[in-house]
């Protein structure tokens, strides 16, 4: 509580103090991100392990790969904080109610990148949206994207994996969210929902005071942003790397291949079913992928895990069970599933 | 006397965003009502799309995220 008086009494800086600061933050952030390597040769060279050894390899990546996800995802997340404080649930259903299927479905799940969303007010959103008369498969556009793309999921692939995978998850995520999406409009589930859902009819959402937004509550917004996620994954990413580390280090690279390889058919239908129950963020999951992926691990496989533990999460349907009748929870499961198989299946067979 | 609703079904930030709301009042010196609204069907209701959001005589003021602490005394001496 102390912290929250604190930071009352805000002393305004005009906007170029703070547009100089991000853009000099930005340059330092670059001069330090390019020593990492050798920073990291130099902390495993201090250690009495051999370099060359399972230890010293598995040291070496977890030393260079713990500050070089940090600072990804302090840049990514800051950015992402402040893109976000142009967007809000509010003008979002105002940007998708009244809109055909089809194009609010690519809209829909565009906006559930962009939009600020956190999975404990899902059934707020999901009412306020059905309520305002956006279809339900739009709102499961929505819904499907948001946690699916999230700028935690692609630092990471970023920086463990490289730009090419984590632009081919964004783009098969939204394609998945669309193609899902729809699938379920089609279907005309909407005796689906729980019979309170349908009777309710959600007040008139408040347009949000943001008008009022200068740039540096921006950059304030990104700053919180970046404080908030680091206070969420910061053990995770540590657990994950550390983990990832040991199969870097240890696990045998044909065992991978064997077990996870691309010619094991059955493979990514067994890593989407793993997935399901599996509930830990994306900073969790990913450094694990990477060092499946340099083991050997088929990408499509892979992707098809990843996909599986955020998208398809157990906490979430269990919120979404307030809402949603078990029939159509199992339909959107089963339909986000397929869209997963599908992604997974064409990577092992294109790469 | 103001009637101060948070809307939220229970999450760290509802919480937080509660004590603000005292904190903010008691600092101001106005008396206040506080009732936590966790009912889906009625956050829902009231128009709150992101929670924790919060309603002030009945008039929906702020949703989604923490509010900003001037901005919560603004409101609740209007």
């Amino acid at each position: 509580m102390s912290a929250i008086s604190q930071e009352a009494p805000q002393r305004q800086r005009p906007a170029w103090v703070w547009t100089a600061a991000v853009i000099a933050a930005v340059m330092l952030w670059w001069a330090i991100y390019r020593q990492l390597p050798a920073l990291s040769e130099w902390l495993v060279s201090l250690l009495p392990v051999a370099r060359d050894s399972h230890a010293g390899s598995a040291l070496a990546f977890f030393f260079y790969d713990v500050p070089k996800v940090m600072m990804l995802l302090t840049l990514i997340v800051f950015a992402m904080g402040v893109v976000r404080s142009f967007f809000s649930p509010e003008k979002t259903r105002a940007l998708l109610s009244g809109r055909r299927e089809g194009l609010a479905n690519a809209m829909a799940a565009g906006l559930g990148v962009l939009t600020p969303f956190c999975s404990c007010s899902a059934v707020p959103l999901f009412i306020g949206f059905v309520s305002a008369g956006i279809p339900l498969g739009v709102t499961f556009s929505f819904l499907i994207a948001a946690p699916m793309v999230n700028e935690v999921a692609l630092v990471l692939l970023i920086g463990l994996v490289g730009w090419q995978v984590a632009a081919v998850y964004l783009g098969f995520g939204l394609l998945i969210a669309i193609v899902a999406g729809w699938v379920i409009g089609r279907l005309h589930l909407e005796g689906w929902l729980q019979d309170w859902v349908r009777e309710i009819h959600a007040g008139d959402a408040m347009a949000p005071e943001d008008e009022g937004l200068s740039l540096p509550d921006r950059y304030r917004q990104g700053i919180e942003a970046v404080r908030e996620i680091f206070a969420k994954v910061w053990l995770w990413i540590i657990l994950g790397i550390g983990m990832g580390a040991l199969i870097h280090g240890y696990v045998p690279e044909d065992l991978m291949v064997r077990i996870m390889g691309a010619e094991a058919w059955w493979s990514v239908p067994a890593a989407v079913l793993m997935g399901i129950p599996m509930y830990t963020n994306a900073a969790g999951v990913i450094p694990i992928v990477e060092a499946l992926l340099g083991k050997g691990a088929a990408l499509g496989t892979v992707l098809a895990f990843m996909m599986s533990v955020i998208a398809l999460s157990l906490p979430e349907m269990i919120i979404l069970r307030q809402v949603l009748k078990l029939r159509l929870i199992a339909v959107f499961i089963t339909v986000v599933a397929c869209g997963i198989l599908a992604v997974g299946f064409l990577f092992n067979t294109l790469f | 006397m103001k009637d101060v609703k948070v809307y939220g079904p229970g999450c760290k930030r509802c919480e937080t965003t509660e004590a603000m709301v005292r904190d903010a009042a008691q600092k101001l010196g106005i008396e206040v009502q506080i009732e936590k609204v966790t009912d889906m069907a009625s956050i829902a209701k009231a128009g709150v799309l992101s929670t924790p959001g919060i309603s002030i005589d009945g008039k929906l003021v702020h949703a989604g995220g923490l509010p900003d602490a001037t901005k919560l005394e603004t409101w609740l001496q209007n």
